[in-house]
């Protein structure tokens, strides 16, 4: 387990030195939800209709924008080479690089959710409800994420293909993370798209590191 | 036979000619099965009572959406094999059925729009089985794109192979969640699995013509197979004597 902190430990403080790289997938996230209004029209009962819709999205592609980044480097220096000779097993150092990228370009959004939703004339119930689908969400985005950078990597055209091969993906954290807002502020109960949120993320805990080591080896070969 | 002789299949070298031999049979199966299929469809089966004579675009439309929905799980059983055992005509397979999927799945939102037209009066509605599908389609092209982008045929095979399991995990995933939603977001005006019972001339179209299309699919994708077999292993000897 030690692994695991140690390989998240080390991520964050590349991160941390270089500090503009994260906060450009946060401000692309700010970006896009205003877009929706200035294109729209900023009638509050439209909006809360498609706050939901909107926030989710924008998350989706502020996650991947952080996708090509996640091994390309490691790659290229060849520390991720070197993780996979080294005793510590490959997998938790994986799991570590994604937990990074999730408290990276995950947690963030969670926090500033809250702020663009009312923008959005959300109410305070609805911005819990938004906040906790968007903590059980996006490490979901990250896990499977992972597996489409680390299929693309040193691929040519990599950014690109990473959205086509990820997007279809997401869907079913778009639909149940986007219903479960947009539940709690029709005035239903929210806790079934937790609930189909907490089990797609159990699902892609177990599986998705696996995936993602499996097609890192096949780049290093 | 023995088990062993059949294993000699899985090399190129051997199936090549086996396939060659075999293609021409599944162009004419499908030829005959097809021309059956479309005869009934068009001038046995009956006008039907409720959609008159625009149902008849379900002798294309079902078909095609069963196989696309088929070769994706074939591709994944053939791209998951050979990831395993690492046989490199596995892969080919996979590869070569890649693009018969996605050609299904793209005539199957096609021929759902000329029928949703006239029954639902809109090219398009947000239908849990058409979305599906078009995911399904985005899947293929994912594949397709991703087997391209990498030069090292052994790195898109097992690329494509990682890509196409995850993506099967995924399909009932995706299709339940799309389902869920519909179901949430308002009810599909038309139930496409509420339809009447149907008569028996235009089932036995129906399943003639989806016979015409399994035979249309193995047909282009051993052709397709055979093709991707010759380009890979052009280095070889037996390709040399092959195309000579």
């Amino acid at each position: 387990m030690n692994v695991f902190f140690a390989s998240i430990r080390r991520d964050l403080l590349l991160a941390l030195r270089r500090k503009s790289e994260v906060a450009t997938s946060l401000f692309f996230f700010v970006i896009v939800v205003s877009l929706f209004p200035l294109g729209i029209g900023p009638e509050p009962v439209l909006l809360k209709k498609i706050a939901p819709g909107v926030l989710w999205v924008a998350a989706l592609l502020a996650t991947l924008l952080g996708l090509p980044r996640l091994f390309a480097a490691d790659h290229q220096d060849g520390t991720l080479e070197q993780m996979a000779l080294s005793p510590a097993p490959f997998g938790l150092l994986i799991a570590g690089k994604i937990a990074a990228h999730w408290l990276l370009c995950g947690l963030p959004l969670v926090l500033l959710a809250p702020l663009l939703g009312l923008q959005f004339a959300l109410d305070a119930s609805t911005l819990w409800v938004l906040m906790l689908a968007l903590l059980l969400g996006t490490p979901l985005l990250s896990l499977i994420g992972a597996i489409g950078a680390a299929l693309t990597l040193g691929v040519r055209g990599g950014g690109a293909l990473l959205a086509l091969l990820v997007l279809p993906l997401y869907i079913p954290a778009l639909i149940f993370g986007a219903g479960a807002v947009e539940a709690q502020s029709a005035g239903l109960d929210a806790g079934g798209h937790f609930a189909l949120l907490a089990a797609l993320l159990a699902l892609a805990v177990f599986f998705a590191p696996w995936a993602t080591t499996a097609a890192l080896k096949i780049a290093l070969e | 036979m023995n088990l062993m002789q059949w294993f000699r299949f899985a090399s190129p070298q051997s199936f090549y000619p086996l396939a060659g031999r075999m293609i021409p049979w599944f162009w004419a199966l499908a030829a005959a099965f097809g021309l059956a299929g479309l005869y009934i469809g068009f001038f046995v089966a009956p006008t039907d009572a409720q959609q008159g004579e625009g149902y008849r675009i379900i002798f294309i439309h079902v078909p095609a959406s069963w196989m696309s929905m088929f070769i994706y799980l074939v591709m994944a059983f053939w791209a998951g094999l050979g990831l395993a055992l690492g046989t490199r005509l596995s892969a080919m397979m996979a590869q070569a059925l890649a693009p018969t999927g996605a050609l299904m799945a793209a005539l199957s939102l096609w021929t759902g729009a000329l029928w949703g037209k006239p029954m639902w009066g809109a090219w398009w509605v947000w239908d849990a089985r058409l979305t599906s599908e078009l995911i399904l389609l985005f899947l293929y092209i994912g594949f397709i794109a991703l087997q391209a982008a990498i030069d090292d045929p052994r790195r898109a095979d097992k690329a494509g192979a990682i890509l196409a399991l995850v993506g099967v995990v995924n399909v009932p995933i995706i299709y339940f969640s799309v389902k869920w939603w519909n179901t949430l977001h308002q009810g599909s005006t038309i139930n496409l699995t509420r339809a009447p019972s149907m008569a028996q001339t235009m089932l036995l179209g129906m399943l003639l013509m989806a016979l015409a299309f399994w035979m249309y699919s193995i047909a282009a994708a051993l052709t397709r197979a055979r093709a991707i077999m010759l380009e890979r292993e052009r280095h070889t000897e037996w390709v040399k004597h092959a195309v000579d």
